[in-house]
């Protein structure tokens, strides 16, 4: 699905936390929403699920969000925030078919069509021989795979993930995103996630957007967005921009010259 | 695929167990009738046969024992499921019937029927029952109210409970002691019972508790899908704050039937929940069916303790339901150490 973002605001009362965002994100693409601490890239990704309330428009494959009824909504958008709340006395298996609710009546139960997705859902993420576990033992990294099979059992076309890598240690952070770029790849899904981690962010992403105080201030490419000066500025952080063997860029902070030796 | 489903099996020990309970109820009992004579009544009924009770015996097994089984079976029911519901509602395992005002507006509007004495005569339901009924439902709708009215959030909602809790338990005190001489009759309905029931009783609640049970047996996936949190709820395609206030409806309206016919019975909304919890999974697919039939089956056995023990005194079911819940529960807790969240 496409995304199309037209000068959009969104936020709660008077002052928007972001504003003024427009951005393209073709079918199959990965847009990362990067940027300093209280940037608004939570707040962006709840307006395109229609969480928060917003202004200007916000499409898929041309049709404005807002005109979606909830449960439309939710079928075509699939979201995972930053700490999901992990209800952990439920089995994978019951929370993973929570998943299945936009395709479902009200007060209608899962039936096999439902269970089939959400067991196709589960061997895909390697997650068939938890199946029955509670969620409460899982580990940190089963957990965000069990989230993920959760919103990937909605069947959605556009997938949001709030820095889906939060806790994870740098072998199941990048499994995890492996995993979701096999989903985009295999099923042209289409992903915008915000990345605390910009060099990871530079692997995975086609895209990035770099929102300051609720604005963007850059769009492009890795190589366009992630320049020393960029970050310098919005991040106020003093960063060295390397390459990888495959030419993706590292940002490394490089610590100022003058800093005091250890020890003192 | 290992899904938390209501099993046969597991259905069908539940209804045994009721099944046994309503049978060793009816059967038992202060009037010494003998449980054998009991089962030759309930067979000659059945067969049209001759019955070993007199007249006066075979009534009280049906007017007075056994409507009394299935008051205990109905309020035990509506006060264990509306216990599950509010606690999937608010995320919250100390959520209980009593907790959002309704114990402390029944309290007060019982005590205040009780000290102004108005006549019952020319009423078709009793005062007392009626203001109960009437107070448990306003306390929950002024909590609401004024929740919504500070934000509306779960936190907030809970607290709000708290404060009209304790501003409608201080007119209850303040109106008990300008009438000390009724403190005796207030405090017997507060520690709850089924001493006064019939088929009266039953014919009354039964119409709410029954829908509210329908209802919200019916909200079982939803209340799972508010286990994620509203948020995620939201982006699931429900409404969160409709599916709340449709659950606290079903929930508050069981809950004012069985107080309105058996006064303050504690602890049954939070034992029976948290026991199925332990024994059949966390899903309220399964908690709020099973919470039902427990709760009946609970407190079923409680009113059999009460009516019995110190026979033929009668000791408050609230009493029971808590000398015998309480360790039972943490009996439960220790078994399932650190499994509980």
């Amino acid at each position: 699905m496409t995304l199309v973002l037209r000068d959009v605001s969104a936020g709660y009362g008077g002052r928007p936390a972001v504003s003024g965002v427009s951005v393209e994100v073709p079918a199959g693409s990965w847009l990362a929403v990067i940027g300093p601490n209280g940037a608004g890239k939570s707040t962006l990704l709840k307006s395109i699920a229609g969480l928060v309330p917003s202004e200007g428009t916000i499409t898929l494959d041309g049709r404005a969000t807002s005109s979606m009824a909830a449960r439309d909504r939710a079928r075509a958008i699939g979201y995972a925030p930053q700490t999901p709340l992990i209800p952990e006395g439920l089995s994978v298996t019951d929370y993973v078919l929570l998943g299945r609710t936009p395709h479902l009546a009200t007060l209608a139960r899962e039936g096999p069509r439902d269970v089939a997705v959400v067991t196709q859902v589960l061997a895909r993420l390697d997650l068939t021989g938890l199946a029955g576990r509670r969620l409460r033992t899982l580990s940190g990294g089963e957990r965000q795979r069990a989230v993920l099979a959760r919103v990937l059992a909605q069947q959605a076309g556009l997938l949001l993930l709030d820095e889906p890598t939060t806790g994870l240690d740098i072998g199941h952070a990048q499994s995890l995103l492996e995993l979701v770029d096999r989903l985009r790849a295999e099923d042209g899904t289409t992903v915008v996630s915000t990345l605390h981690d910009l060099t990871l962010a530079a692997q995975y992403a086609d895209r990035l957007l770099l929102l300051d105080a609720g604005a963007p201030v850059a769009t492009g490419t890795p190589h366009e967005v992630l320049r020393a000066d960029l970050i310098a500025e919005h991040y106020d952080a003093a960063v060295e921009v390397l390459s990888t063997g495959q030419g993706h860029p590292v940002v490394a902070p490089a610590r100022p010259v003058t800093h005091s030796s250890h020890g003192e | 695929m290992t899904r938390a489903r209501l099993t046969p099996a597991v259905l069908a020990t539940a209804l045994v167990a009721l099944v046994a309970a309503v049978s060793v109820s009816t059967l038992i009992g202060a009037a010494g009738l003998g449980w054998t004579r009991v089962v030759g009544e309930i067979v000659a009924q059945l067969t049209g046969g001759v019955s070993p009770l007199s007249e006066r015996e075979a009534a009280i097994v049906w007017q007075v024992r056994f409507p009394r089984v299935v008051l205990a079976g109905l309020v035990g029911a509506a006060l264990a499921v509306s216990g599950a519901a509010y606690q999937g509602v608010f995320r919250n395992p100390l959520a209980d019937p009593y907790l959002l005002g309704a114990a402390a507006g029944a309290g007060m509007a019982a005590t205040l029927v009780v000290v102004t004495a108005p006549s019952a005569a020319g009423w078709i339901i009793g005062p007392l029952p009626l203001a109960a009924f009437a107070g448990a439902l306003g306390g929950v709708g002024l909590t609401w109210v004024l929740g919504r009215s500070a934000g509306g959030g779960t936190a907030v909602l809970l607290l709000s409970g708290i404060a009209v809790a304790a501003f409608l338990t201080s007119i209850q005190t303040f109106a008990q002691q300008l009438n000390t001489d009724t403190i005796k009759q207030v405090y017997t309905w507060m520690l709850g019972g089924l001493n006064t029931s019939g088929w009266h009783e039953v014919l009354l609640t039964l119409p709410y508790i029954t829908v509210s049970a329908i209802v919200l047996c019916l909200c079982g996936r939803l209340l799972d899908v508010l286990a994620v949190g509203d948020e995620e709820a939201a982006s699931l395609g429900i409404r969160p704050g409709r599916v709340r206030v449709l659950v606290l409806l079903a929930a508050s309206l069981a809950t004012a039937a069985a107080v309105a016919v058996s006064g303050l019975i504690g602890f049954v909304g939070i034992v029976v929940p948290h026991v199925v919890r332990l024994l059949a999974g966390s899903s309220y697919r399964v908690v709020v069916p099973l919470s039902l039939i427990g709760g009946a089956v609970f407190l079923i056995v409680a009113d059999q303790v009460a009516r019995t023990v110190v026979a033929p005194a009668e000791l408050p079911i609230g009493v029971i339901t808590a000398f015998t819940g309480a360790p039972f529960f943490l009996l439960v807790l220790r078994m399932n150490r650190g499994r509980v969240r």
